[in-house]
Order: structure tokens, then C-alpha cells, then sequence
């Protein structure tokens, strides 16, 4: 299949009626521009497929959650029970809820990594600090759980001084979390995801500005560093996407309950707490921070600036090199944080008591130092390693061509 | 050449038909793909089994006295009962039903002479007709009258007079005793 | 790229983990393993324990343990004909109504009716019970650390009390429940059920069959769902085959 030379004006569609909408609404150009043409870096890895994949699992998530949505009942008293008719007498219904509930594991599972990726090769640094804000901001936890985790985390807000309580009062809808909680939370679950569309095609726009970083982490020089989106990443994608899907599969058909809990079994009581009220086993860490602080708001400000100062990154991080294969310290440093999320994480599940609590202070401590310390200093005192050429000197290997007009260098 | 990946394309790959076939191959695995799992997604629409579960009604007719009518409920839907007199069954059985907007000979609609089940619902723009509780207006053939634009259906439920297009619809049941019987 | 691939591994695995880990029970021992026909990715429900189960539990358990998300006709998985079915569940007596009065009225219970509990709600349930709540079995398995292994070492787990352990009032001695105090007397001696199909009813064969039934009452679709597993997962394996080799090809024409 040639590929057509850049930046050449598409054929457009074939078919006259086709033809006729693209000149009105480009939709055809905008495909074959955007997708199909689209100049992606031609050494892009495996950890590129995530960006893709998490588009994907939110498709999955919306249409599940839609059909689920027509026989869930937000009423504090039908709930549980509208859940197992779900299971039982809705056709496909118990395909539809742990598709759901797994996904919802697998989204955040994804979404870490595809956030690891670019804090390992500095997708973050000029000119692509708009794109990892907004990424971010898809990521901000919105607490979206069982009773107690509700419960808890909206507890949370009475430790703004002042108008704390009246707040929390506001945002039950009455003085424990009930019947009003439940379905305005409801609300606003059908309508995050929506929300979370809009911001991604932010995130898209962003980043087709500047197109993506790659692995080496140098900019593209021309032509010869970039291949055609489609067919090379559509099929890699789609490759990644059977992987996944995999994956997903023994889970949903063979384990659908072992991310979850027992607990969530038992009809809410709002006179019984249960021994150990865990959130799912993405909210660990943050969990584990906002306990491993004595004092409330502390607890509070800490837990959500740990997200927070993931915005700051690409003014934290000083080194003028993006990717971590350049950055001798920084590469093996980078691994510590992932470490250290797991290690929070773990304590978030433990009760807080003994040698967790010290360990969770000293991951937490771990936590902010790497980000608000190490990072910056590494950027100065670090010698990272020379930079390739270009993209395509890395790929190919260099050559002896003779200096003609037109390289594209 | 400032072409995209031209100049890069290895010699030796003349297997254009073994890719094609390859490529294929991966588009119909992924449109099956799809289709099964868009699947489960309608099917859930469809009525779940508790609901299923509902679809039959069984009625005890011995409390109903001839010339009596009775209404039951059936999938959401109202029944009327009409245990028929001799004068209306003779009424409904000397139509020449070849004359009516929708032919249907008596005999065609009841399963015993004096037991009339059908949905209770016009088949017009589907009001409830009166007729079924005592001191309604039954309409001149001596049926059942629909209020909302003046269909007149007989004795045995059929279209006589008014904008209905065919007769009120019997629904699926079966005698399981001689005083009972279950609808659906 | 091993190096990442491990790594990602090591994260699923330690997701599940903590998933898994998060209770960790200090106080009572964990349960054993047992044999269940379920467990497994080709595990099926054996119908006769199933049988065999729900007898437990209508002689036994339903006095004081409700199951209000089984309806009669469920029973039909447990291959019970309708005729049974409807027997069964016209044995009680369901309030139904208003009627044309407008008073609510007793009928007998038809395969559409959800399984009788045992009180009208949950004060009655604790005022007959000495304060103490018996749940709800339709998700017992599910609900508990252990699943349907510790529900079977809880049957079969009432021992009298060791020495210097004193009991509360109206309390009993198990060795697999949180704290060792169960308000519930234990409900299984042997011979208590006349099984139809002639199996011998000792304590550990009808816990072993009320745990095999409360494991249905909890996952009926269990079974199709490996079924259709099975399906999926095969031609997801085809797919990435497919796909993989189908992205050899296309990146075969360029280098990379």
C-alpha cells in the first residue's frame, strides 16, 4: 500500500453522497487527517498502546453502564436488591455488571500505566504540558463507592474549617448519607463519564497538535522519523486490544469477584460498620496517605495533593532531557515510584495499626519527597547520556549518505 | 525523497495475496467479534425472567354467574370474562359473519359457547371499552361500547358499528379445568 | 520489553493480592480447602447435591434463615419438574391483595412468588432470636471471606469450648467464626434429614450439600458463564494469533 507523500490533500471519499457531507462537515477529511494520515513517530512501543486502550475500556464502560442503567434502581431501598436482578432474571444481566465492575478495575490499571509511561519518557515536558494537565484531570478519583466509603469520604469535607459541616450536610442531602445521597451520586456518575468525553477529546486535541512523544524522547526532524498512523498503529492497537481483552476475559468469565469485596455483598446497614472499610484496590494509596496523617484536614489536603502535584510535574522536573533512557539516575529512580504506590497501597488495605502506620508514613513521606525533591534535583545534577541523532539515525541505524539536497535532516 | 516510508519498504515481500488473506482474516475475526458482543447488550432489553415469569394468568371462572362479566389482569393488559347467556350466544352465533368489517363466525372466537375471553382493549387507538362492569353502556348490539370515538363491538366481541378495524383480539388461553382456565 | 511485560505482570498480580488481602482475619483460623464440583474453569453444579441441599435447607435452615432472592421457579435449574415446582411452592401460604374489598388475603404460593422467609422483617427475625440477626443465605457465599469453605467449616466447625473460655449468654463455641461466639446453635446433627435419594445425612454430607445449594443460590449462572468463557477465551486466542501475525506483516514492509 503507498503511502502518500505529506502533507498532500486527501482524494477524499469516493462515493458521491459521501462527498457532498465532507464538503458541508468535513467528517471524511477530518478521518483521513487526524487517523488514517495521521504522522505518528515510527519507533513508539508497546507501553504506546495504553493511550488507546483506555479510549476504548471508556466505550465499554459507557455503553455497559447505559444498559445497566435501565434496571438499577437508585432508591436506597430497591438498590441491592434492583443489583441482584441484575444477576439473576435480567437476560445477560450478570454479563453486563461484572463486565462493569471489572472494567471499572481495568480502566484505572490502564490509566496508571499509561500515566507511568509518561512520566518515564517525560511525555509531560514542553510543548505537552496542557495535554498531561488535562490528563490528569480525567484522572481526579471521583468517589463513586459503597455506603461506608461514601460515608467516609464525604466525612471528609467537615474537616474545612468553618463551613465544613454545613457542607457535608449539603452534600448528603440530609445528616447521614441516604436515600438523597444515593441518587444524586447516581446523577452525577451517568454524567461524569460524559464529562470525562469531553476532556478526552481535549486531551486528543492537544496532543495532534504536537503529536506524540516517543521513546527516545527527541522531537521528530522530518518525514523519514514518522510512519502513517493507519495501517502500522491501527493494527498494533488492535493487536494490544486482543491482549488486553484477554486479560479481561479470565476475569469477568473465571475470577469476576476477586478485585472486589465481600462486603458488597451485604446490604448496606447504617447501624452495623463493617470491621475493615477498604475502597477498591485503585483508591489504596490515597487511602493510605489521607490515614497516615493524625490530623484530619491534614489528611485531607495531603490525599488530594498527592493527585494535585502530578499538574506541577513539568515545572518540577528540571532536566532538560525527556526520555528516562538518557537519564542514567533518573531511570533507575523512576522505579521507585510505582514501588512506593504499591507499597501505600498495600498499607491503604491493612488495618492501621503497629509497623503499617509507620510504614505508611514513610511511603507517604517517600511519596512527596520524590516528586517535590528528588525530581527537581535530579535535573540539575544529573549528566544524562548523549541524545541520538534523530529518530530515524536511532531506528535505522546510521548511514553514510552523501549530503544531497532534500535528506529531510 | 521527503516520502513518509517509501524508501523503506523491504525487497522480498511479494506475498501481496498471503497479507491480503491475512488482513482479511483479522477483519472478519473483528466484525464477529463485535457483533457477538453487541449481543448480550440488546438481548438484556428484552423481558428478564421475573417478568417472563408473569406471562400467564390462571382465572377460577366458577364464581362468575351466566350473564356476568369479569375483568382480570393479564401482562399488564385488562381481560374481559363474559359468561354469555343463551340469548347471546344465540345473538352472536345468527350474524352472518361474511357481512362484518372483520369476518369472524362465533364459533371461531370461543373455545366453549359460553365463555368469551378477549383483551379488553380497542382496537381503534386502544381505549378501554365499557361494558365489562354492571351499569355500563354495552353499546346497541349489546357487546361492548368504546367511549373515546364510539366503536360498537356484539356479543362475541366483534366490530359492528365506529372506527375499530377488527374485532376485540381473543389472547392465547386453555381451559385446565371446567372452571378454570390460564391465559398465556 | 521482558523487563516491562514482567513488570506489569507483577502489578496485576499484586493488585489482585491486596484485592484479595484486605481482610486478613487475625482471629479465627483460615478454612480449609474443600472439593466442590463448582470450582475450577469446568466446574458444574452437581444437581443431586443440589437437591439434596435445598432439602437441608427448607427442613433446616428456613425456620430462621430467609433467602428472598429465590423465587419458585429457580428450582427448575435444580431439576425439578413444574409440576414439583408448583407443589412446592403451594405448600405456603403468601398475602396477597388488596383485593375488591380492599383487605390483603392469604393464597397459596405459586412458582412466581419469591421463597417464603421465615419473618415478616428483620425486628421479628431478631425478637425470636434473642436479639441476634440470622442473614439473609441468597449471597452467603459471596459474602464472606472464604466463600463456601468457610461457610462449610462454620457448619461443621461446633466444638464445645476449650478450657478457660467462657461463653456468653445464649452464644456457642465455633472455631471458625470471627471471635469464636456464634449466636446461632449448630443446626446440623446426624440423621436430621431423611435424604429422598437414600444418601446417608451425616453432619459433613449435608453441610457439604447445603453449601453446594447456597453456592448455586448465590452464582445460578455460574455455569453458562464458563461456558460462554470457554468460548471467549478461545477465539480471543485465535484473535491475537490472528492480529499479531497480521502486524508482523504490515511492519514488515517497513524498518523498525
Amino acid at each position: 500500500m503507498a503511502v502518500p507523500s505529506h502533507p498532500a490533500p486527501s482524494a477524499g471519499p469516493r462515493n458521491r453522497i459521501l462527498r457532498w457531507i465532507d464538503y458541508r462537515l468535513p467528517f471524511w477529511a477530518a478521518v483521513q487527517h487526524d487517523f488514517m494520515e495521521y504522522p505518528a513517530p515510527r519507533n513508539l512501543n508497546y507501553w504506546w498502546n495504553f493511550g488507546s486502550l483506555a479510549g476504548v475500556i471508556l466505550v465499554i464502560m459507557i455503553a455497559t453502564g447505559v444498559v445497566l442503567a435501565m434496571h438499577y434502581q437508585p432508591n436506597a431501598d430497591l438498590a441491592f436488591d434492583s443489583v441482584e436482578r441484575i444477576m439473576r432474571d435480567v437476560n445477560y444481566g450478570w454479563l453486563l455488571r461484572y463486565i462493569h465492575a471489572n472494567g471499572a478495575s481495568m480502566f484505572f490499571l490502564i490509566v496508571y500505566i499509561h500515566l507511568f509511561r509518561g512520566l518515564y519518557y517525560g511525555s509531560y515536558k514542553y510543548p505537552r504540558e496542557l495535554l498531561w494537565m488535562l490528563g490528569v484531570v480525567i484522572l481526579l478519583p471521583w468517589g463513586q463507592m459503597s455506603y461506608w466509603a461514601a460515608t467516609v469520604i464525604t466525612n471528609l469535607f467537615s474537616a474545612i474549617p468553618v463551613v465544613g459541616n454545613d457542607i457535608v450536610t449539603l452534600l448528603w442531602g440530609g445528616f447521614t448519607v441516604g436515600n438523597p445521597t444515593l441518587n444524586r451520586f447516581y446523577s452525577l456518575h451517568y454524567l461524569l463519564p460524559f464529562v470525562i468525553v469531553a476532556v478526552v477529546m481535549l486531551h486528543l486535541l492537544a496532543l495532534h497538535q504536537h503529536g506524540s512523544n516517543n521513546p527516545l524522547g527527541i522531537d521528530r526532524r522530518g518525514p523519514q522519523d514518522a510512519i502513517t498512523f493507519h495501517p502500522y498503529y491501527t493494527i498494533k492497537d488492535l493487536f494490544g486490544l486482543c491482549v488486553f481483552l484477554l486479560i479481561f476475559a479470565v476475569f469477568i468469565f473465571y475470577m469476576p469477584n476477586a478485585l472486589g469485596h465481600p462486603d458488597n455483598y451485604i446490604p448496606a446497614n447504617p447501624m452495623v460498620t463493617p470491621n475493615h472499610i477498604v475502597p477498591e484496590w485503585y483508591f489504596l494509596p490515597y487511602y493510605a496517605i489521607l490515614r497516615s496523617v493524625p490530623n484530619k484536614l491534614l489528611g485531607v489536603i495531603l490525599m488530594f495533593s498527592s493527585v494535585l502535584i502530578l499538574l506541577l510535574l513539568p515545572w518540577l522536573d528540571t532536566s532538560r532531557v525527556r526520555s528516562a533512557r538518557y537519564r542514567p539516575i533518573y531511570r533507575l529512580v523512576s522505579w521507585l515510584l510505582p514501588i512506593d504506590a504499591v507499597i501505600l497501597g498495600y498499607v491503604g488495605s491493612q488495618p492501621p495499626a503497629g509497623f503499617i502506620v509507620t510504614l505508611g508514613q514513610l511511603a507517604t513521606i517517600y511519596y512527596f519527597f520524590h516528586f517535590l525533591i528528588l525530581i527537581p534535583l535530579l535535573g540539575k545534577i544529573e549528566r544524562p547520556l548523549p541524545l541520538p541523532l534523530s529518530i530515524a539515525e536511532a531506528v535505522l541505524g546510521p548511514r553514510t549518505r552523501p549530503a544531497a539536497a532534500g535528506e529531510g535532516e | 525523497m521527503a516520502d513518509l516510508t517509501q524508501s523503506q519498504v523491504m525487497p522480498g515481500h511479494e506475498g501481496e495475496t498471503r497479507r491480503d488473506f491475512l488482513i482479511l482474516t483479522a477483519a472478519a475475526i473483528g466484525g464477529v467479534g463485535a457483533a457477538v458482543s453487541v449481543w448480550p447488550l440488546i438481548d438484556s432489553l428484552n423481558p428478564a425472567r421475573d417478568t417472563l415469569a408473569l406471562s400467564t394468568t390462571e382465572v377460577d371462572l366458577s364464581p362468575i354467574q351466566a350473564g356476568q362479566r369479569l375483568t382480570v389482569v393479564w401482562r399488564g393488559k385488562p381481560i374481559f370474562i363474559d359468561h354469555r347467556t343463551p340469548e347471546e350466544i344465540k345473538m352472536a352465533q345468527e350474524v352472518d359473519a361474511s357481512s362484518l368489517r372483520d369476518p369472524q363466525k362465533d364459533s371461531e372466537r370461543v373455545k366453549k359457547p359460553e365463555w368469551l375471553v378477549m383483551i379488553g382493549v380497542c382496537t381503534h387507538l386502544g381505549c378501554i371499552p365499557l361494558g365489562n362492569k354492571p351499569g355500563d353502556d354495552r353499546g346497541s348490539f349489546g357487546g361492548w361500547f368504546c367511549p373515546c370515538h364510539g366503536s360498537v363491538y356484539d356479543t362475541s366481541g366483534r366490530i359492528r358499528q365506529g372506527p375499530a378495524p377488527l374485532n376485540l383480539v381473543i389472547p392465547p388461553y386453555e381451559f385446565t379445568s371446567d372452571t378454570a382456565i390460564k391465559i398465556g | 520489553m521482558r523487563r516491562h511485560v514482567v513488570a506489569l505482570a507483577a502489578a496485576l498480580v499484586l493488585a489482585v493480592g491486596f484485592a484479595g488481602q484486605a481482610w486478613a482475619e487475625e482471629e479465627a483460623p483460615h478454612p480449609p480447602h474443600q472439593k466442590w464440583s463448582f470450582n475450577g474453569v469446568f466446574g458444574t453444579y452437581d444437581r443431586a447435591a443440589l437437591q439434596r441441599g435445598f432439602q437441608v435447607y427448607k427442613e433446616v435452615c428456613a425456620a430462621c434463615h430467609a433467602v428472598k432472592h429465590l423465587y419458585y421457579r429457580d428450582l427448575a435449574e435444580l431439576g425439578y419438574g413444574e409440576d414439583s415446582i408448583k407443589g412446592i411452592a403451594a405448600q405456603v401460604q403468601v398475602t396477597d391483595g388488596p383485593n375488591d374489598q380492599g383487605e390483603m388475603f392469604q393464597r397459596p404460593g405459586r412458582p412466581s412468588d419469591p421463597m417464603a422467609r421465615p419473618f415478616a422483617n428483620d425486628q421479628a427475625a431478631r425478637a425470636a432470636n434473642n436479639g441476634a440477626l440470622p442473614p439473609d443465605l441468597s449471597l452467603i457465599t459471596k459474602a464472606r471471606e472464604g466463600g463456601s469453605d468457610y461457610i462449610y467449616a462454620l457448619l461443621t466447625g461446633f466444638k464445645d469450648a476449650p478450657q478457660g473460655v467462657k461463653l456468653n449468654p445464649n452464644m456457642y463455641y465455633n472455631e471458625y467464626f470471627a471471635g469464636h461466639q456464634i449466636a446461632m446453635p449448630p443446626p446440623l446433627n446426624a440423621d436430621q434429614v431423611k435424604y429422598a435419594d437414600g444418601t446417608p445425612s451425616t453432619v459433613q454430607q449435608m453441610a457439604h450439600d447445603a453449601v453446594t445449594f447456597l453456592s448455586w443460590a448465590a452464582e445460578p449462572n455460574l455455569e453458562q458463564r464458563h461456558r460462554i468463557g470457554f468460548k471467549v477465551i478461545l477465539f480471543l486466542l485465535i484473535a491475537t494469533g490472528v492480529f499479531y501475525a497480521g502486524k508482523r506483516k504490515i511492519w514488515s514492509r517497513i524498518e523498525h
